[in-house]
């Protein structure tokens, strides 16, 4: 295990890849476990190397392959994974263990931990969900292999019956079930076999057996389902003191798990040779499609939205007339999220305390703004984490990234991530699973604590300076420089370029309903200066005496499409039309690879009272019952594409690039933050 | 960015005789008796244009005369370069040396003025060679802040020379040879460009088609020259090149090599646009939008050719890709270049004086470097990799 763990140091570039680079070539072929017990070992570090140096701007290896890199004999001793990963706490080489631990302290916890319910299945509603799936798959894989390995060596025997013993020690009801399933792949190795479970084990092998034919997916998918269901069996049959315990609570705990776990939990309960049918009669297309994390969720899925309701924690009704072409994407009636949310304060004891806050604050507005949403959250997170202790029996990077996962999908339902939350959530998540193990609980938190900082000050607070450095010299005397809405960098560029004695007036464009700009007016005009104020219905009349055009940006897409607060594609449009130059100020961090055509495919849905009522005009009430009429469906919108013909150039953290170049960005340094 | 230079596509062509004769020839135009200004007494007017117009005027047989009997035989680089010479060394004076030869673009013989600060630096440790490269190369931008090739020669050659890991790993001398080493390749690749370009180029010029060019560019002639000794059939239209006539010295030097030219005002462009088949350009610089700053004119050009879906390809060498981005006419420093209109003008009228435009990526079809054919947003990717 020891040489197992060596290259993971070696192979981290400290260098900046420039053009195609296989992500960690195989350097450690050579580190393979030498041995003969089975054909398994030396094919593993095949399949385990890309789940640390994955990342999310090359593509992944295909699954199939990490799958069919799991030998023959792994399949056949199926349970193994869930008895050779009983705890070994002790030992820091197992870290990463795929950690189920039986009746310990916490079984919703435990359930975290569990492959089938990563973080990432519930981040459905995320287009980074994939890269961390595939980690979390090809961890999952990588841990149950290196058990089997480690099972088979005889080397590691006495490991295995140190294990067995303090599982002895601490939780007896369990160790039957660890030592069964033990003994059916090595028949030599223990003797600790308790009868009572034999049928449950015999089970487990048998669903394994047909299965070993099938395609990849589905037979990982039915493994999955035979260690659960053994688990479940063993929890029914020890029925002892923490099984008491468990069954109920996670019962309660069902808005967490998935659906078809939970389900299997109850079946199986009833009656233990159900699942066996259950996964011999699902068709596998099913369980592909199960499978592959759905890139984003869609809501006109009934199907889906049902389920995602069902492990909801907010309360969530959903507006009801909603515009055709909007319907995938999520729209709750206003007002009814935010008090059923406080309600539910003291139920929600797995949400810390600061995300918690921070997720109220995104769903009453009170925190707005790509960097400001993200430093909160990030903020938030550094808070959790130093507040965090890992559990007894798990693994921090595992437990940690669990949990993270759980803030996320809350913080997700509180409001959709924009596009640099989840950059900085796959930055701080890839540096969860790239923590060296050799580091003690409090190092870790230390290290990842100083990272979010990191990331804060260089990625955000120094790249808005930077930003700010770059454009100013753009701005000339005499200028006449137009804004629409209020985007903070724009508004630090602004003043530091009055600051600097820049000779140059100000065009605030707004629009309703937000009307964020009437705040960037009030902070230039308390600086002195000299500044225009009108809606966006006047662009094409005010844009004639614009020189230059300033915007903030949500994001930048491979494209060079900008995704921006609603409204800003018009303003570029128009100062086009008038050739105006537009320069997008946005910061590197929200670049990203994805691209996008139109503001349809993805897009996030205000509160459609909001433009139906117009505040202080109290005789405008024609739409005030607008919602039990059929007929009428009003849409709100929060972003827009800018294509990037409009815009002139990207004042970025690296310097002014034009739209074409956004993708050289990404390739070149999204993958160098990551391996930061 | 250099190591995938394509300069390689002429170890395949073994040039009979180059057209392009090599700098120490005695058969290139004598270089300019009068001594090189100064650099720093450039009041206002771009010492740029004043080298070009130097190298490029439309040079009569008399003043030829003259030229040839003030001028003394320049020494050999070798003497000048060799770091043992008694007399402390100054860039500017190796730049001007450089400078002198007709066929060396102002980049070109910065790099190497740079390159010899290399050879000849005293210092010991890398810190301080570093500091003197930098030194000299602020000199070499100070002296003539309107030439883009110039500034941009100078940054790429200090990335270019500097960005390499071998410097933290061997020991000083080691590393100071290697730094020699990438110097001499950049100053090689760069001396190669120009027919590199050339190379790249034959392929997009086709028998009887009509070629528009505008102003004096060495690297447009070089293409021409060797279009036409691969006897392709072409004819080119020159634009006059007002106020320095530099179409005028072009369309004498296409005449003499028997290619057929016609001679249109300025003014004439979008009135011939039907009759051309491609326009080609030269460039001061490259810019990071992908657009090229050139000679006043370029870009109306470019907007008529755009308008008329002619193709706009521009030559330039990599060493003029300048980290600047303008985003109109105005954005940029102006490069300032009198302008004889042959009477007086009138009190109180004013004189554009600009002596370049920027014209933007859209107008632009391809741009031919030595790093191959490129599309114009290329110019800003290999900017990063090489800047970032």
């Amino acid at each position: 295990m020891d040489s197992r763990r060596a290259p993971r140091t070696v192979i981290d570039p400290k260098v900046r890849q420039v053009g195609f680079v296989t992500p960690g070539a195989p350097p450690a072929r050579s580190h393979s476990v030498p041995t003969d017990a089975c054909s398994s070992p030396p094919r593993a570090p095949d399949f385990t190397l890309p789940s640390n140096s994955l990342s999310p701007v090359m593509i992944p290896p295909a699954r199939h392959a990490s799958a069919d890199g799991i030998p023959v004999l792994t399949r056949a001793s199926a349970p193994v994974p869930v008895p050779s990963t009983t705890p070994n706490p002790p030992s820091p080489l197992r870290r990463d263990g795929v950690q189920i631990p039986i009746g310990s302290y916490n079984p919703s916890e435990s359930l975290g931990t569990s492959p089938m319910r990563s973080p990432s299945s519930r981040m459905d509603g995320l287009e980074f969900s994939e890269d961390m799936s595939m980690v979390s798959s090809s961890r999952l894989a990588r841990s149950s292999s290196a058990k089997a390995a480690a099972a088979s060596f005889p080397g590691t025997n006495t490991e295995m019956m140190a294990a067995g013993k303090v599982v002895g020690n601490v939780v007896p009801a369990k160790s039957s079930l660890t030592t069964a399933s033990v003994v059916k792949t090595l028949p030599g190795l223990s003797d600790k076999g308790d009868g009572s479970l034999a049928e449950v084990h015999g089970e487990a092998a048998g669903i394994a057996k047909p299965l070993k034919q099938k395609t990849s997916k589905a037979d990982r998918r039915a493994l999955q389902e035979a260690q659960r269901a053994a688990k479940a069996a063993a929890r029914e049959a020890g029925g002892g003191k923490p099984s008491g315990g468990t069954v109920p609570s996670n019962a309660a705990k069902g808005e967490f798990g998935k659906p078809s776990q939970k389900k299997d939990a109850a079946s199986v309960s009833g009656a233990n040779v159900v699942p066996e049918k259950k996964v011999a009669d699902r068709p596998p297309e099913k369980e592909r499609k199960k499978d592959v994390p759905h890139p984003r969720m869609q809501f006109d899925d009934q199907h889906r939205v049902e389920k995602a309701k069902k492990r909801a924690v907010v309360n969530q009704s959903e507006a009801r007339n909603r515009v055709e072409l909007f319907r995938h994407l999520p729209q709750y009636v206003h007002g009814t999220q935010l008090p059923d949310l406080e309600s539910k304060f003291f139920q929600l004891d797995h949400i810390h305390p600061s995300v918690y806050k921070v997720g109220l604050q995104y769903l009453s507005g009170n925190i707005t703004g790509g960097n400001a949403r993200c430093i909160a959250m990030l903020l938030a997170f550094r808070e959790a984490i130093k507040d965090y202790s890992t559990p007894p029996e798990k693994a921090l990077v595992r437990d940690l990234t669990a949990k993270i996962g759980n803030y996320v999908s809350f913080l997700i339902e509180c409001r959709p991530l924009s596009i640099s939350m989840g950059n900085a959530i796959k930055f701080l998540k890839s540096r969860i699973a790239k923590l060296p193990h050799t580091l003690s609980e409090s190092e870790a938190k230390f290290t990842l604590q100083s990272d979010i900082d990191r990331f804060i000050n260089e990625k955000i607070l120094l790249a808005e300076k930077v930003i700010v450095r770059h454009a100013v010299e753009k701005i000339r005397n005499g200028d006449v420089l137009l804004t629409y809405g209020w985007s903070s960098v724009v508004e630090m560029l602004l003043l530091y370029a009055h600051e600097s004695s820049k000779q140059f007036r100000v065009v605030v464009v707004d629009s309703r309903p937000k009307l964020e700009g009437k705040a960037l007016l009030h902070r230039l005009l308390s600086k002195g200066l000299n500044c225009t104020y009108t809606h966006i219905n006047a662009v094409s009349y005010i844009m004639h005496e614009v020189t230059r055009v300033f915007l903030g940006a949500s994001s930048v897409l491979s494209n060079g499409t900008v995704y921006s607060r609603v409204g800003t594609a018009c303003v570029a449009m128009v100062a086009h039309a008038f050739h105006v130059p537009i320069l997008i100020c946005c910061e590197a961090y929200k670049f990203h690879e994805r691209v996008q055509l139109d503001s349809i495919c993805s897009n996030e849905l205000g509160d459609p009272d909001v433009i139906s009522v117009v505040p202080g005009r109290k005789d405008l009430d024609h739409l005030d019952n607008w919602a039990e009429n059929e007929n009428l469906q009003l849409l709100n919108l929060t972003y827009d594409a800018t294509p990037s013909d409009y815009v002139s150039v990207i004042v970025t953290d690296y310097g002014l690039i034009p739209p074409t170049s956004v993708p050289v960005i990404v390739r070149e340094y999204r993958r160098e933050q990551l391996w930061m | 960015m250099w190591r995938r230079s394509a300069s390689f596509v002429l170890e395949k062509y073994q040039l009979p005789s180059s057209p392009m004769e090599s700098p120490k020839s005695p058969q290139s135009p004598n270089p300019n008796p009068n001594p090189i200004p100064n650099l720093n007494s450039t009041h206002g007017i771009s010492a740029y244009y004043q080298t070009r117009a130097e190298h490029h005027g439309v040079v009569t047989s008399d003043w030829l005369a003259q030229a040839q009997a003030a001028v003394e035989p320049p020494s050999p680089p070798s003497e000048r370069t060799s770091p043992g010479s008694g007399k402390p060394f100054s860039v500017i004076e190796e730049f001007n040396y450089w400078r002198k030869k007709p066929d060396l673009a102002e980049a070109v013989a910065a790099i190497m003025a740079l390159a010899a600060v290399i050879r000849s630096s005293n210092g010991t440790t890398m810190m301080e060679l570093e500091i003197e490269l930098k030194t000299a190369s602020d000199a070499l931008k100070k002296g003539d802040r309107s030439s883009i090739s110039l500034s941009a020669g100078c940054d790429l050659f200090m990335r270019y020379v500097t960005r390499t890991s071998a410097l933290e790993y061997e020991d000083f001398n080691a590393a100071k040879l290697r730094l020699i080493e990438r110097a001499e390749r950049f100053g090689e690749i760069s001396l190669k460009a120009r027919r590199t370009i050339a190379m790249l180029s034959q392929d997009f010029i086709f028998d009887g088609c009509t070629i528009l060019v505008h102003g004096f560019s060495r690297v447009v002639l070089e293409i021409l020259k060797l279009a036409a000794s691969n006897r392709k059939l072409f004819r080119v239209f020159c634009t006059e090149g007002r106020p320095d006539r530099t179409g005028l010295r072009l369309s004498n030097e296409l005449a003499a090599l028997g290619i057929p030219v016609k001679l249109l005002i300025d003014s004439a462009v979008a009135y011939t646009m039907d009759e051309v088949d491609m326009i080609f350009v030269g460039a001061d610089g490259v810019v990071e939008s992908g657009g090229i700053l050139n000679m006043m004119g370029t870009y109306q050009i470019a907007l008529v050719a755009h308008s008329m879906n002619k193709p706009v390809y521009v030559a330039a060498e990599s060493y003029k890709f300048a980290r600047l981005y303008p985003l109109d006419q105005k954005d940029l420093e102006p490069a300032i270049r009198p302008i004889d209109f042959g009477v007086p003008i009138p009190s109180g009228v004013e004189v554009e004086e600009c002596a370049r435009d920027y014209t933007p990526p859209q107008y632009l079809t391809l741009l031919f470097t030595d790093l191959g054919v490129l599309t114009p947003s290329v110019v800003s990717d290999e900017l990063i990799r090489l800047y970032l």
